[in-house]
């Protein structure tokens, strides 16, 4: 069995499906993040000062690029995944002898490849309204791709335990959304009253969102560090749990 | 050699039911193999299990001696499933959907297209091959199913209800397909509601009911066990009661035709003579059902009586 061949089955697969529906799937986001460029950075932004050194534009630009890898890595797996289940061509991937480390990185690059792909037209678009010297390149291009992992391996989770289209609703918008807004991507947590700052600190994405922020234009609220063993510690323990997933037959198998 | 043996198997679901009561069952490499039973009597779990889409609740399973638990990807490599249900992408074209099945078992692109080619040709679809799937028809869809099972040549080839639901013309069709494929040396299992199927293509069968392998032989054997035929006589002038012949069940169907048993000791000769002295003309006949359907349902009515006492 040549799982190399089988997994860049599944990618390919996977790209060609959210390509095909480009109006659906990258086009969104560029009309989106223009007009929160637009609204908070260019008018509202020109009234306020400064943050930590930077422009109000160029504070904004790193966290809305990375909330929209984190929706849209999520977004592919979750509803690819369960499309595959609800349409039952899950079975084409079980019959056949695909080990599941194999669906899992499938999925999960199909994801990243969309988290990219997104990043950068949003990146893009960025560029419209100010311009962005990278400070960290590496540390950028880590926090992105690592971020990106992990947003795509919660959506596999999500698709696993789906059970209608509502299942696949509920996490994007009532727990990553308020996530991402609450993980300071419009402002510093330094600005939040003592006790918020604290409880702040507990919303992982604030780590990514400062990590890349960091990388992008040298501005942070959070150890870097310590925003690595957070991404990297649930990139472990999202896979080690899908692949037992996969292992069980949960929600894919009687 | 076996293609496929089964050795004691069980399934119980999380809901308590138990699909399969310990069933034994061995396929020849090489032969067309009937599997049939009445809704719900364990056919479809069978068929999930040597899948790998139903989990065994006990058992073994070796598909060309290769143990499905602990030899799962050399077994897996071996089978090809063709579903009961629609079960591709239907928004993927003909060749793009049997493409990705040979990549999901590892077939390199060159010959994953060369393969496609055959399998597509030979289900007489490759003139759809760009077409976007959930457009073809009904039969189109099921004989896309056997071509994406077929992409990798497999060695045992498991149809479950392949023929459901398709006009009579491509069901035909179908059969001779089948019936070239099994020559080409693939072993079928078939599982079929359309007994008539089962009676024309298998050589060997095995009747599952409530979970439990209620008969497993040859198909010539099996039908010589078949004691009574019944036909129905068209005749001649019309009838007002049911003539009673003593060693035959007769039933009136309407005033100008019988539906009559027929033991095989007595034949249709001694039928005629009877009928003759009481002044009943016989203008035509036809055989009622097929004889598998006869044997099938004594076979369920005899388990279901068992399952009563």
């Amino acid at each position: 069995m040549n799982s190399a061949i089988a997994f860049k089955t599944i990618v390919v697969k996977e790209v060609r499906r959210f390509t095909r529906i480009w109006p659906q799937t990258l086009l969104p986001p560029a009309v989106t993040t223009a007009l929160y460029f637009l609204i908070f950075g260019k008018l509202i932004g020109d009234r306020i000062g400064p943050i930590d050194g930077a422009s109000y534009m160029e504070y904004i630009v790193p966290g809305i690029i990375l909330m929209s890898v984190i929706s849209h890595s999520y977004a592919n797996v979750v509803s690819s995944f369960y499309s595959t289940k609800f349409q039952r061509h899950i079975e084409e991937l079980l019959v056949a002898p695909v080990p599941n480390w194999v669906i899992l990185a499938g999925y999960v690059c199909g994801g990243i490849v969309r988290g990219i792909m997104v990043g950068l037209v949003v990146a893009a678009i960025s560029l419209l309204f100010t311009k962005i010297d990278v400070a960290h390149p590496w540390i950028t291009v880590a926090v992105f791709m690592l971020t990106a992992t992990l947003f795509a391996l919660a959506g596999f989770i999500n698709a696993v335990f789906a059970e209608s289209f509502d299942d696949i609703a509920i996490i994007p918008s009532f727990v990553l959304t308020p996530l991402s807004y609450l993980g300071g991507v419009f402002y510093s947590v330094s600005m939040l009253p003592g006790i918020w700052q604290k409880i702040s600190l507990g919303n992982p994405i604030l780590y990514m969102i400062n990590a890349f922020r960091y990388g992008l234009i040298d501005v942070t609220d959070v150890d870097i560090q310590i925003a690595f063993a957070i991404t990297g510690g649930f990139i472990v323990f999202l896979t080690l749990f899908s692949l037992y997933l996969l292992h069980k037959g949960v929600g894919i198998k009687n | 050699m076996n293609a496929l043996s089964i050795r004691n198997l069980t399934k119980i679901y999380n809901n308590g039911f138990q699909a399969l009561q310990g069933i034994d069952l061995d396929v020849q490499a090489g032969d067309f193999f009937a599997l049939l039973g009445p809704n719900g009597a364990g056919k479809s779990t069978t068929i999930g299990i040597i899948s790998s889409l139903v989990t065994a609740t006990s058992g073994d399973v070796t598909v060309f001696d290769y143990d499905l638990r602990k030899q799962r990807d050399l077994a897996k490599s071996c089978i090809g499933i063709v579903p009961q249900e629609i079960n591709f992408n239907q928004f993927e074209t003909p060749q793009q959907i049997v493409l990705n099945q040979a990549g999901y078992y590892g077939m390199p692109r060159k010959e994953a297209i060369r393969r496609a080619e055959t399998c597509l040709k030979q289900m007489d679809l490759w003139d759809k091959r760009n077409d976007v799937s959930r457009r073809l028809s009904g039969g189109m869809k099921r004989r896309l199913m056997i071509a994406r099972a077929m992409v990798h040549s497999p060695k045992l080839l498991v149809l479950d209800e392949p023929t459901a639901g398709v006009d009579i013309e491509i069901r035909r069709s179908m059969w001779e397909m089948m019936q070239e494929v099994n020559r080409q040396g693939t072993t079928i299992i078939l599982t079929t509601h359309y007994l008539e199927e089962a009676e024309s293509l298998c050589r060997n069968i095995a009747i599952i009911n409530h979970g439990r392998i209620v008969e497993h032989s040859d198909m010539a054997g099996l039908l010589a066990r078949l004691h009574v035929n019944h036909f129905v006589l068209d005749l001649a002038a019309p009838l007002v009661s049911t003539p009673a012949i003593p060693g035959y069940h007769i039933e009136r169907l309407s005033d100008y035709s019988l539906d009559v048993g027929v033991p095989k000791e007595e034949g249709l000769n001694k039928l005629f003579a009877l009928l003759s002295e009481q002044n009943i003309q016989v203008v035509s006949l036809k055989n009622k059902s097929n004889r598998l359907e006869q044997l099938f349902m004594d076979l369920i009515d005899s388990t279901k009586q068992q399952g009563a006492t």
